[in-house]
């Protein structure tokens, strides 16, 4: 028993241990794979998941940046900022969103469409980002909001700041901001990295242009977070950088002053340095609250300043695009001139109209103005003495001395809502209408209708490159205290009267660009400017300065909106009359002092009716200003080019 | 050829120390004290409760495994079937009077400590069927008769502890039995024929899963189908794991842990925590000492002299061994995470005390091989 027992025992045991060795040699396999498994994970792929451990372990929160702000060429602050009382949420930190948008909405005043949109962002971004549910709550509110804190889980009260206009008077030219747009994100490449919820974008104007710069750099703040989202610890922060601010050449109180004048009307004030392009004015009449934008627009509002007829939204002075009437004279008879097709004396007769081509072409003076030259052609405005001038000059030969004088191109830049014009020729005709040209086309040229198309500045741009003696300058909105080579010229020019410098040497010595070929001829069209603002006769002889100081010479004009008909002709149907759409644009362009000129000035009155009547009083007021002020503005100008 | 029972009986007290195996006693030792380590980090590196009681769960369990070292083996094969027989019936206590946390009922409340038998019976079941291979003569082990019973002892508290739920236990203590099946030479037919029976049922047995058991399987099957939700933890535990990359983020310096990405980081997934705090070479010297556990198990079965000695060491150290590889290739994410502990790693009285119990019982058939059971 004992021996059959121990031998059982024996064999039983001998099975015990091959079948051992068997699960040995298995968990040896087993082991080899754990092993095996771990090099994969932390020898192969350690990389990968070390960054996959990274991104669980940091959230970045994105701090916006302060824009630049925007100032006048006296340093006072056209756009600005400003502190304001935000809402924001982080949706994660709210146990219950919905209860907590009942609690706020008795707290603030949030409409229920506001609460439909918050709900669509918090579905779209991540549960830690924060959502800005209002941008901009009075102090009693802001105050209640954090009265109110311990039970709004969530909900956290920002001081933060904004855009800030001063005055709307320059609300065109500087632009607005507003949220950053789908498109905004599409179109602008800079905005790429940028993008923090609140951030705002320059849509129009100078804070468009100047936008890449002045926006800033993004700060961030880095935090470890645990998987709750709680914030453990910061482990980096970066305020991110103001924006760049900037200096423009505007006078401010012009703006305002400008502004103020024109305020009921549809109307463009530009007023520009004429040796260095500096634009001292650029107003367009009505305006618009800039600072309505910035903190999301009332539906209201919008829906007013779009159904307006006087297009409050245009910045009339560079996208509105009329025909230039009678200023384009000037242009008209300094081409005849330069290309020898008159001479200044040569007379044609005014009889109140020819007929030319089967077709009659009035003058404005139906009973005509009987013999005219060329001063007495721009002092009257002689529309027959120009029908004849094109005629013979030709409407090629006229373009391009229009567009030397920088008409029908863009003059500012990165101004995405410039407008070029329109400076019409036979092959410009033939490329974009597709017909031929016809003589008679030539003759509305000549008076500045037609075809032609432009902008109040590119009409300041002319007249100044006129007033400063035929010269090329560039308008320019952003101060610059180099570049002033017309000045120098100026000055060495005092210095050395009777040493006259001949044309390569004005571009060798003072990089200048003559855009005449005998300045003579240039000053024979500003003398017959003066004759027209300060002679009798002359069509704003009305609104003449007898102070020296201040006299101007000035060129009206009138761009026709509709035709007139033989039967209104006969009647005498006057501006006044007809309905506001018909009326004539009014144009008034000039510059001041006469003897010593140093500005020059565009005014459009749309639907005002004649240039002599509607505009040029405008211009008067204006360069009164623009001149009262010179000397403050040389004296600045002076200070800075000392460095001080 | 044996020595008289009664020179046996007369073992010195010095005797019997220097028959402990002390390569044994000093890896278990070892892992006691990195398990520690491990848990002050958990608790983000200060001393605080879970450190504190699993040091006094190591202590006072360690000190058990020795009183139970040196209780004669014959005491524990004598009593197999009784610790059965209780573990059993405090697994019908959970039943009716347990303790319900996250959905299942596996704990008694004992006031000093919650048990859970399921973990007890992982040992006892062990026991139970190495003395009854133990016992009946190997012309009848392939009986069917004979089977009846393990089937059985084997099936009940696997029933018991499944519908817990508790399905992680319930296979690790059927692996437990299956393993002791094996090695007493039950032949593979039989084992052939249960897992073809299992599969034929499973149908029926996915049927009565919880909804949270199918999804753990097929969150499985694909971790990323649901990454916030059972997927998320093998996806940060592999994160956590491979982010230690060679060396480990240093002591402390798991940031997968501390920021609380890490789920179970206590108890299922506390390999985890070491492994991306010492990195591959801190989670291979883990390895090695599991492997050293168990060696050293094998080798206390190859020089007992009982077959009750030998089944025993055998079985426990491979279902050792099981335990420790179901839960490493749990949180490797080779397997679905069923909810296994690391045995001494892992925080957990029960289990703790189950693993220590087990140990203690091998270390008895090392004092005392060569004392014949019965």
């Amino acid at each position: 028993m004992l021996n059959q027992s121990s031998g059982n025992t024996v064999i039983k045991s001998k099975l015990i241990g091959r079948r051992m060795f068997l699960l040995t040699a298995a968990k040896a396999v087993v082991m080899i794979g754990i092993v095996g498994r771990l090099v994969s994970l932390q020898i192969n792929e350690r990389t990968k998941y070390k960054t996959l451990s990274d991104k669980n372990r940091f959230r970045e929160w994105k701090l916006a940046p302060e824009r630049g702000v925007i100032k006048d060429f006296f340093n006072k602050e056209i756009a600005s900022n400003e502190q304001v009382y935000q809402v924001h949420l982080i949706p994660e930190n709210s146990k219950d969103i919905e209860r907590l948008f009942v609690r706020l909405k008795t707290i603030l005043n949030i409409t229920d469409k506001k609460l439909f949109y918050l709900r669509r962002v918090i579905k779209k971004q991540k549960p830690w980002e924060p959502i800005i549910v209002s941008d901009n709550i009075t102090w009693s509110e802001f105050s209640r909001l954090n009265l109110f804190l311990h039970e709004l889980e969530g909900v956290k009260p920002v001081v933060s700041v904004a855009r800030m206009y001063p005055d709307n008077s320059s609300a065109h030219i500087l632009g607005y901001v507003s949220q950053v747009s789908a498109k905004d994100l599409k179109t602008k490449k800079y905005l790429k990295d940028l993008h923090v919820p609140g951030m705002s974008v320059g849509k129009t104007g100078l804070e468009r242009k100047l936008d890449k710069q002045i926006i800033g750099e993004i700060g961030f703040q880095r935090y470890e977070v645990n998987a709750f989202g709680k914030r453990i610890k910061q482990i980096q922060i970066n305020e991110g950088q103001a924006g760049k601010s900037f200096q423009t050449t505007l006078d401010f109180e012009v703006q305002k002053f400008t502004s103020n004048l024109v305020k009921d009307k549809a109307a463009a004030v530009c007023v520009m340095d004429i040796y260095n392009g500096d634009i001292v004015s650029l107003v367009s009449s009505p305006t618009f609250e800039p600072n309505q934008f910035v903190h999301g627009l009332d539906k209201k509002y919008w829906n007013s300043l779009i159904n307006n007829q006087m297009r409050p939204l245009t910045n009339k002075a560079i996208s509105g695009l009329y025909p230039p009437g009678s200023t384009i004279k000037t242009l008209v008879a300094l081409s005849a001139l330069e290309n020898g097709i008159i001479k200044p004396l040569d007379t044609f007769t005014c009889k109140g109209k020819i007929e030319l081509y089967g077709e009659k072409f009035h003058c404005w003076e139906k009973d005509g103005h009987g013999i005219v030259n060329l001063r007495k052609g721009i002092k009257r405005s002689c529309d027959v003495y120009f029908y004849e001038v094109a005629r013979k000059l030709g409407v090629d030969r006229l373009s391009e001395t229009a567009k030397r004088f920088g008409l029908g191109k863009r003059v500012l830049k990165g101004f995405i809502e410039e407008r070029p014009g329109v400076v019409p020729n036979t092959k410009w005709k033939k490329k974009f209408i597709g017909q031929n040209w016809y003589l008679g086309e030539t003759l509305h040229s000549g008076i500045g209708q037609g075809y032609f198309q432009s902008t109040p500045l590119q009409l300041c741009l002319m007249t100044a490159q006129i007033a400063n003696g035929g010269f090329e300058i560039k308008p320019r909105i952003l101060f610059d205290k180099k570049n002033d080579n017309l000045r120098d010229y100026l000055k060495h020019k005092n210095e050395n009267p009777n040493d006259p410098l001949p044309t390569d040497l004005l571009v060798s010595n003072f990089n200048l660009k003559p855009l005449f070929k005998n300045q003579e001829h240039i000053n024979l069209i500003k003398d017959a400017m003066f004759s027209s603002s300060n002679e009798p006769g002359g069509t704003s002889y009305r609104h003449r300065f007898e102070n020296k100081k201040f006299t101007f010479a000035g060129k009206t004009g009138s761009s026709q909106i509709k035709k007139f008909t033989e039967a209104q002709r006969e009647a005498e149907v006057k501006q006044e009359s007809l309905p506001y759409k018909d009326r004539d644009h009014a144009l008034f362009v000039a510059f001041a002092p006469y003897n010593d000129p140093k500005y020059a000035i565009s005014v459009l009155v749309e639907h005002g009716g004649s240039g002599g009547k509607a505009a040029a009083p405008i211009a008067k007021k204006v360069i009164k200003k623009v001149l009262e002020r010179h000397d403050l503005r040389t004296r600045v100008n002076s200070l800075i080019g000392e460095n001080v | 050829m044996y020595k008289s029972r009664s020179i046996q009986s007369s073992l010195t007290l010095r005797d019997k120390i220097f028959s402990i195996d002390f390569i044994l006693v000093f890896a278990i030792l070892i892992l006691g004290l990195i398990s520690i380590l491990a848990m002050y980090s958990t608790d983000g590196g200060e001393f605080k409760y879970h450190t504190q009681s699993h040091i006094i769960r190591f202590s006072v369990f360690f000190i058990m495994f020795f009183v139970i070292s040196f209780i004669q083996i014959r005491f524990w094969h004598s009593q197999s079937y009784i610790f059965y027989i209780l573990f059993f019936i405090l697994l019908l206590g959970v039943k009716y009077f347990g303790l319900t946390s996250s959905g299942s009922k596996r704990w008694l409340d004992l006031y000093f400590m919650n048990l859970q038998p399921s973990e007890l019976m992982k040992v006892g079941l062990i026991l139970f069927l190495s003395k009854y291979y133990h016992r009946i003569s190997i012309e009848n082990i392939n009986k069917v008769r004979f089977l009846f019973l393990p089937v059985v002892v084997l099936i009940a508290p696997i029933i018991l502890v499944a519908t817990q739920p508790d399905l992680g236990t319930a296979l690790l203590i059927a692996a437990g039995g299956l393993v002791v099946a094996w090695l007493a030479g039950v032949r593979v037919k039989f084992f052939t024929i249960s897992a073809l029976a299992f599969i034929a049922t499973l149908p029926i047995a996915i049927a009565f899963l919880k909804p949270y058991q199918k999804s753990r399987i097929l969150t499985f099957l694909n971790p990323e189908r649901d990454p916030l939700g059972a997927g998320y933890q093998i996806i940060q535990s592999k994160i956590a794991i491979g982010s230690g990359g060679l060396f480990g983020k240093g002591f402390l310096q798991g940031s997968q842990s501390y920021l609380d990405y890490l789920p179970e980081k206590h108890t299922d997934f506390i390999f985890t925590l070491f492994s991306e705090e010492f990195g591959f070479f801190g989670s291979l010297f883990i390895l090695i000492l599991y492997a050293i556990i168990v060696w050293r198990i094998v080798q206390i079965g190859n020089v007992t002299r009982s077959n009750f000695g030998k089944l025993y060491c055998y079985s426990f150290a491979t279902a050792f061994f099981i335990y420790v590889v179901v839960n490493m290739m749990m949180v490797l994410g080779l397997l679905p995470i069923v909810g296994s502990p690391l045995p001494i790693m892992s925080y957990g009285g029960s289990s703790m005390m189950a693993i220590m119990l087990g140990l203690g019982i091998a270390m008895s058939c090392k004092i005392y091989k060569d004392t014949p059971v019965n």
